[in-house]
């Protein structure tokens, strides 16, 4: 696979250098001249993942545990509360935070700032978050109801039961969809370009505006690809590897 | 905004028979003899599975369309491809990667004394896949493929960053016009959730259709 992306990486870049004008510098030392801003701008996409899958894990729990509650006036609104988050499009998610919350917020200590890249980790989470929730959900309900009945025989209540029992056995199953949704977020933190965050993509059309040239066009987005699949490659490998371990042989 | 919401379901609609025809011919490459062959297929679909869809909704059109273009007289450059074509090409191979993804995974949880069945009859190993291998990975990966289109429907909303019409740019540009984005906001929503709806019901009712009896709940 490594073989392969290098392969493609190379072939732009020597197409790209076969169309350098002469006179002007090669494609791989303009590459290396960016790579320092650029690899800035994707360690914020990385951290921009981090803080929202932090975020959006933590409210999602929360949003899980009122799913599986039993009262139905509880399950029923937390229900459609995930169903809105989770079929509606990433992009509009993040338009709805970006236009919608103000810049800064007032509050009698000061004015706390609200920086857009806030404003865009909050609408990642809110996607986040509803799919989090299902994973929580199917992972909890993947166990056998007869835990429950011990639980309960043994004289757990239900926050203890859930706590001390079945959490502890449905977080091996809620892992490998929990890192692939992870590695989804990776990719669309990109989303944030459209909004104007200085990430890693915003940061690419600026280097190619300022540039100017054309041919550096296909190494540059192909640059940036090759990153994002070095990073996310690797997750994706070992959350099959956690699949296998822990399906039941059928 | 209602061209927007037309362009919306036309991309869908393309995108979802792209995106399924390729995840049928590349799972279909998948069973080749030749290895070179797997080894593309198997390199397509992880790379783009695991890049991000609006990077390379900007490597194709930003730097593939470039060179497919004719330079008229005045010296200005003509794509030959429009904005519309290029989201739909990119669109279809990011979701048709998960697609070939699905039916592979599918197709392995066909036992394996079927296929050894159909070749025993005498198929051929394309009659084995057309009628046989291919309707039972079908059905396996049928949820999965569910989710991948509806995710490739809302995936759509990225051909705003290429300024194609659809939904979301044509209601930015509402709301640059009038001031009203709450209200368009909801709207959007509104229509998204309305477009899956009907994607999932549809989906449904061919899963009802094909279902193989005394398999599944």
């Amino acid at each position: 696979m490594l073989f392969f992306s290098i392969l493609f990486f190379a072939g732009s870049v020597a197409f790209a250098q076969a169309q350098t004008a002469a006179g002007e510098p090669g494609v791989l030392a303009t590459l290396a001249k960016w790579t320092p801003l650029l690899f800035h701008g994707f360690l914020f996409n990385i951290a921009i993942s981090v803080f929202s899958m932090a975020l959006g894990s933590l409210f999602g729990v929360v949003l899980g545990i009122f799913l599986i509650s039993r009262r139905v006036q509880v399950e029923r609104p937390a229900y459609w509360f995930m169903q809105i988050f989770r079929n509606a499009p990433w992009l509009v998610l993040m338009f709805f935070v970006m236009y919608l919350t103000p810049f800064q917020f007032h509050t009698p200590f000061g004015t706390i700032p609200f920086p857009d890249w806030i404003k865009a980790t909050v609408g990642l989470a809110l996607p986040v978050m509803a799919n989090v929730s299902e994973i929580f959900r199917g992972g909890v309900v993947s166990l056998p109801y007869t835990q429950w009945e011990a639980a309960q025989s043994l004289g757990f209540d239900y926050l203890q039961t859930l706590r001390l029992i079945i959490v502890p056995q449905a977080v091996k199953r809620m892992l490998p969809p929990w890192m692939n949704l992870y590695a989804i977020l990776t990719q669309s933190t990109t989303l944030a370009s459209i909004l104007g965050v200085t990430e890693v993509l915003t940061l690419t059309r600026n280097v190619l505006g300022a540039e100017g040239r054309t041919e550096l066009l296909m190494p540059f987005y192909g640059y940036v690809l090759v990153w994002f699949f070095l990073y996310c490659y690797p997750i994706a490998v070992y959350t099959k590897r956690l699949e296998r371990r822990f399906s039941v042989a059928s | 905004m209602l061209h927007g919401f037309e362009m919306t379901v036309w991309l869908s609609i393309v995108t979802i028979a792209a995106s399924t025809l390729i995840g049928v011919i590349g799972v279909w490459l998948l069973g080749t003899r030749w290895r070179i062959v797997r080894q593309i297929i198997t390199a397509y679909v992880q790379f783009f599975r695991n890049t991000p869809p609006l990077v390379q909704l900007y490597f194709f059109f930003f730097a593939l369309s470039p060179l497919l273009s004719t330079h008229s007289a005045d010296g200005l450059r003509h794509p030959l491809l429009n904005n519309v074509f290029w989201a739909s090409l990119s669109l279809s191979l990011f979701a048709g990667a998960f697609n070939v993804e699905i039916f592979r995974s599918g197709i392995e949880a066909i036992p394996r004394t079927t296929l050894e069945a159909a070749e025993s009859l005498g198929f051929s190993r394309l009659q084995s896949f057309v009628r046989i291998m291919f309707p039972l990975a079908f059905r396996i990966g049928l949820p999965a493929f569910t989710n991948n289109i509806v995710n490739l429907v809302k995936t759509t909303s990225l051909a705003y960053a290429i300024a194609v019409p659809e939904l979301l740019y044509a209601s930015s540009q509402i709301w640059s016009d009038e001031l009203n984005v709450p209200e368009m906001m909801v709207f959007i929503l509104i229509a998204y959730i309305i477009l899956v709806a009907i994607v999932v019901w549809a989906m449904e009712l061919i899963e009802k259709r094909l279902r193989i009896p005394g398999y599944g709940l």
